[in-house]
């Protein structure tokens, strides 16, 4: 599976609002390129990425060929309870990626 | 304004102090990191939001991979790399008994793979080669550069010296006519920076990806329109044992990024 880095507190208060960070290993080939033959190297890019709270989806981003390689996320939301936040990224050919984080909430 | 002083003015400005300033003097020096904007420092600042983190988690992966017909990992013999590397990449180039010149980091690697691993040697700007370097890199952060120049090197560090200088390609530029004369100015709207190897492999936003000191060199050989050595060619060694001992004693910053 691709590599993620994900920064989320692990600690955080009742009604903080808090920053969530998400970095993911792509290359995001836009399919607008060519090799050195003059071949159309095919797009390969992540059209979706979902970042949800205890089940409950608190991003949720659709993804173009203009967006960079290795795309990063940066969001908030309010800590409101402790639990999980997972975050699945999807694209093409079959492209998909998970990870999680667990917050606690005081 | 007088026409004669207007006149010495936009000499001194097109021609001036600028174009003969000769080497940069030891407290004159900047890294690269100095000239680019707060995003950018940002991302690096920031090991979550730094892309090259993802080639240093490769990295770290392939570095307890046991591979090849040995079948030993880097960590078999050199343990954690958190002190084993720990200012390695602070003294590259070294000088290589067998081959009776430096090398660099990644001709390291690629010895100890061939010699020890017996697998065989990773091309040059491949994935895995430069996410170990990057891994092993990484374990210098904050160190600072201090090239051995004994009389082994010295002829090295001359030629290295010498081509920095050279005029080449059509343009007729050397290297020390951007970085020695005119940092801190601008080509085509980007500051000109000093050339100071102290992050690499680093993260170039133009590449979308991790690059090697060589592909960096390879840019600027193309950008004056020369022809570029082949990317093993041991030129690029000798530059970067220039290029490392004009850093001596900044901070290594791998996996640094830059625009």
């Amino acid at each position: 599976m691709a590599r993620t880095i994900i920064n989320v507190p692990a600690k955080a208060r009742r009604g903080d609002i808090i920053e969530i960070k998400s970095l993911i290993q792509h290359e995001m080939e836009t399919g607008f390129r060519v090799d050195n033959v003059g071949q159309v190297l095919p797009r390969d890019i992540i059209t979706d990425f979902i970042c949800r709270y205890n089940g409950e989806e608190i991003f949720h981003a659709e993804l173009f060929p203009a967006i960079a390689a290795n795309p990063f996320f940066v969001f908030s939301t309010t800590a409101t309870e402790s639990g999980t936040i997972t975050f699945e990224w999807s694209g093409d050919n079959g492209f998909s990626a998970t990870a999680s984080r667990d917050i606690t909430v005081e | 304004m007088t026409p004669t002083s207007l006149v010495a003015f936009l000499l001194a400005t097109c021609f001036g102090s600028a174009a003969l300033a000769g080497e940069i003097t030891l407290s004159e020096r900047r890294s690269g990191y100095e000239f680019m904007g707060t995003e950018t420092r940002g991302i690096q600042d920031d090991d979550t939001a730094n892309p090259a983190m993802l080639w240093v988690l490769d990295g770290e992966a392939l570095w307890n991979r046991r591979l090849g017909s040995a079948q030993k990992s880097c960590a078999d013999c050199h343990g954690d790399a958190s002190t084993s590397m720990k200012g390695v990449a602070a003294r590259y180039p070294a000088f290589e008994k067998a081959l009776s010149r430096p090398i660099d980091l990644d001709e390291r690697i690629n010895i100890c793979r061939t010699g020890q691993q017996k697998a065989s040697p990773l091309p040059f700007e491949s994935k895995d080669l430069l996410a170990l370097s990057a891994y092993i890199g990484m374990q210098s952060r904050g160190m600072s550069i201090e090239s051995k120049i004994d009389e082994h090197m010295r002829p090295f560090l001359q030629a290295g010296r010498e081509m920095f200088n050279l005029r080449q390609g059509q343009l007729n530029l050397s290297c020390a006519q951007c970085h020695d004369d005119n940092w801190g100015e601008k080509l085509a709207g980007a500051p000109i920076p000093q050339g100071h190897p102290t992050g690499y492999p680093l993260y170039r936003l133009d590449w979308q990806a991790v690059g090697s000191l060589r592909r960096r060199l390879r840019n600027c050989l193309s950008g004056i329109r020369a022809i570029s050595y082949e990317i093993g060619a041991p030129e690029y060694v000798e530059l970067e044992l220039y290029l490392m001992w004009r850093a001596r004693g900044m901070k290594i910053e791998t996996p640094a990024v830059r625009p």
